[in-house]
């Protein structure tokens, strides 16, 4: 019997079931995972130990007593820090929501927990998902299990890590403009965005709610397949679900062969890290190798997408966050005693820098005089971003390019810097404000032998083609296969 | 005088109901300033006739039927509220009194 940190989901899944292992000793075996590792790498910000066990033998005494297996029978999910679980704390690594417990579940977990799926515990992430390091979480930085000196990405940042570290075999993330992708990159494992509308949003804390997709994290394409397959499908709380059936876990089984692949040039600008480009690039002639018809393909609106997507997801997070005014939930400031005054210095006492930054600027383009300039504008180049996705699409089945423009990098690097850091996202955004589905698959690594960081390829697809995207990813894993795990410690070059 | 950058920052964070201090404000407005500069290139793009994109998806607007349906019980709602009174939300006073 393999070890548990070994197994992907689907195997543990198939283990259980076999009666090689049972749900509640799998589950102690990533409570004793987290208890070696969380506090180095503090992916979790809280464990609901007794819980996740005595869920995990409900899953086993249900099975003793004849009940069928769902697909995910005793796997252990850990769950970003922004998506509800009854009972749960959910804080959204934010103080303004600091003991918050939501009264109800959001129906992407019901769902997991409905396939036999158990929450362990709720990740770190940047506050309200605004970040791209976990540097912004009001509890602390989430460290990179390849190197501890430096961020796994973010926002998703413990939800990437406690799968990378293998704590847990798969996760949840949030992914708004990347915050699944490349996170997942950086830590060298699966992240898959579905196409907008996929997966139900009832339940996840809105920050851009054009924009937010619950987005899985896994070690192996097959099981980002399982849980989509899970989680996805319409759901009448959300009403921008798409009416188009759950994802198909099978998938995960296309070839490379008579496959088009676009490459657009705009995502190999000059500045992309040297290595990262040669590690994209080497994934690539992989794929022509296995058959694929390699597609120069032209994007030429990428460089404002980082202007587009910082004015509309700001906009809409100036919006959805207006609701943190110390009334229905979190910790209360007096401030001067009248209610203007309460709500202002709850919010002053609540929000971390970058929340506020946001907030300000998101509240600055909607306002009177530059609303028209600045949201109606980014709106208008959104479309022309989307459109030049379907242009490229009429030549090619999916699109091919790095995740991220570097490797992880060091904590401290850019925290000081908010444009430096919103341009960690640039080869990301385009697929989240054209709606497209996208995943990153590990692609290989860059650095010294000794200090190695992985890298991830990025495909995107066209709107709904989630199965193409996915069964790519599969085909390129099978035929490349980059997934390694991180060293068991991991000082780093500093 | 303040500068233009610091005037528009005080004034915003008015709107957004945050309370940020006169060195919160120094310190944003910089910041400000250099991220609506890196925003500029927007203005660039030939936009005229381009329909705005409000969401991802190219649904129609999704209805459902007007039925009235159990909603989250009361005192569960109220749970995480920090001033619950009687079963309401409880808030400073605004009537009767100053603002």
């Amino acid at each position: 019997m393999s070890a548990y940190e070994e197994l992907d989901a689907t195997a543990l899944a198939e283990s259980i079931v076999r009666g090689e292992r049972t749900a509640e000793e799998t589950t102690a075996d990533a409570l004793r995972v987290i208890d070696e590792r969380n506090d180095e790498l503090f992916a979790f910000v809280s464990v609901d130990r007794e819980g996740a066990l005595a869920r995990a033998r409900a899953l086993d005494e249900r099975r003793a007593a004849g009940e069928a297996p769902g697909p995910l029978h005793g796997v252990p999910v850990a769950l970003k820090a922004n998506m509800c679980l009854a009972g749960a704390e959910v804080s959204c690594a934010s103080k303004i929501l600091a003991g918050y417990r939501p009264p109800y579940t959001a129906t992407f977990v019901q769902r997991l927990i409905d396939a036999g799926a158990v929450p362990v515990g709720m990740t770190n992430m940047d506050e309200f998902a605004m970040g791209s390091s976990s540097e912004n979480s009001a509890f602390g930085v989430t460290r990179n299990p390849w190197d501890v000196t430096r961020t796994p990405g973010g926002s998703s940042s413990g939800s990437a890590v406690a799968v990378a570290s293998g704590m847990v075999p798969i996760a949840l993330g949030s992914d708004t403009g990347g915050s699944v992708r490349q996170p997942a990159a950086m830590c060298g494992i699966v992240g898959y965005k579905p196409t907008y509308g996929r997966v139900s949003r009832y339940g996840l804390v809105a920050f851009g709610s054009s924009l937010d997709q619950v987005s899985p994290f896994a070690r192996s394409t097959r099981d980002a397949c399982r849980v989509m397959e899970v989680i996805s499908g319409p759901d009448e709380l959300d009403s921008t679900c798409v009416d188009a059936p759950p994802v198909a876990a099978g998938a995960g089984t296309g070839a490379l062969a008579g496959l088009r692949v676009g490459v657009p040039p705009e995502y190999f600008p000059d500045d992309l890290d040297a290595d990262v480009r040669a590690c994209v690039e080497a994934a690539i002639e992989a794929m022509r190798a296995k058959g694929a018809e390699i597609v120069p393909v032209s994007l030429p609106h990428t460089d404002v997408a980082i202007p587009t997507y910082y004015v509309v997801a700001t906009a809409e997070a100036s919006s959805n966050l207006a609701r943190y005014d110390g009334v229905r939930y979190g910790p209360r400031a007096e401030g001067d005693g009248t209610l203007q005054g309460m709500f202002a210095a709850t919010r002053d006492a609540g929000f971390g820098d970058e929340v506020k930054r946001r907030i300000l600027l998101g509240t600055y383009v909607l306002s009177s005089g530059y609303h028209e300039a600045w949201y109606g504008r980014a709106l208008r180049v959104r479309r022309l971003l989307a459109d030049e996705f379907d242009v490229a699409f009429q030549e090619v089945d999916v699109v091919a390019c790095p995740t991220a423009p570097t490797a992880a990098f060091s904590l401290g690097e850019k925290s000081a810097d908010p444009v430096a850091m919103y341009l960690s996202d640039t080869m990301t955004v385009p697929a989240s404000l054209a709606g497209l589905p996208a995943c990153s698959v590990p692609c290989g690594f860059v650095g010294a032998r000794d200090a190695q960081l992985p890298v991830g390829l990025q495909v995107i697809g066209r709107p709904l083609a989630d199965e193409l995207v996915l069964a790519v990813a599969r085909a390129f894993e099978a035929a490349t296969d980059h997934r390694r795990r991180p060293p068991r410690s991991a000082g780093g070059a500093a | 005088m303040d500068s233009p950058e610091l005037e528009i920052v005080k004034r915003t964070a008015a709107l957004a109901r945050l309370e940020i201090t006169d060195a919160e404000a120094r310190t944003l407005a910089p910041q400000f300033a250099r991220i609506l500069a890196q925003f500029q290139v927007l203005t660039s793009v030939d936009v005229e006739g381009v329909e705005p994109m409000t969401g991802a998806t190219r649904l129609a607007d999704v209805t459902r039927a007007d039925e009235p349906r159990a909603s989250l019980p009361r005192a569960a709602t109220l749970a995480n509220a920090p001033d619950e009174r009687d079963g309401f939300y409880g808030v400073p006073k605004t009537i009767g009194g100053g603002s």
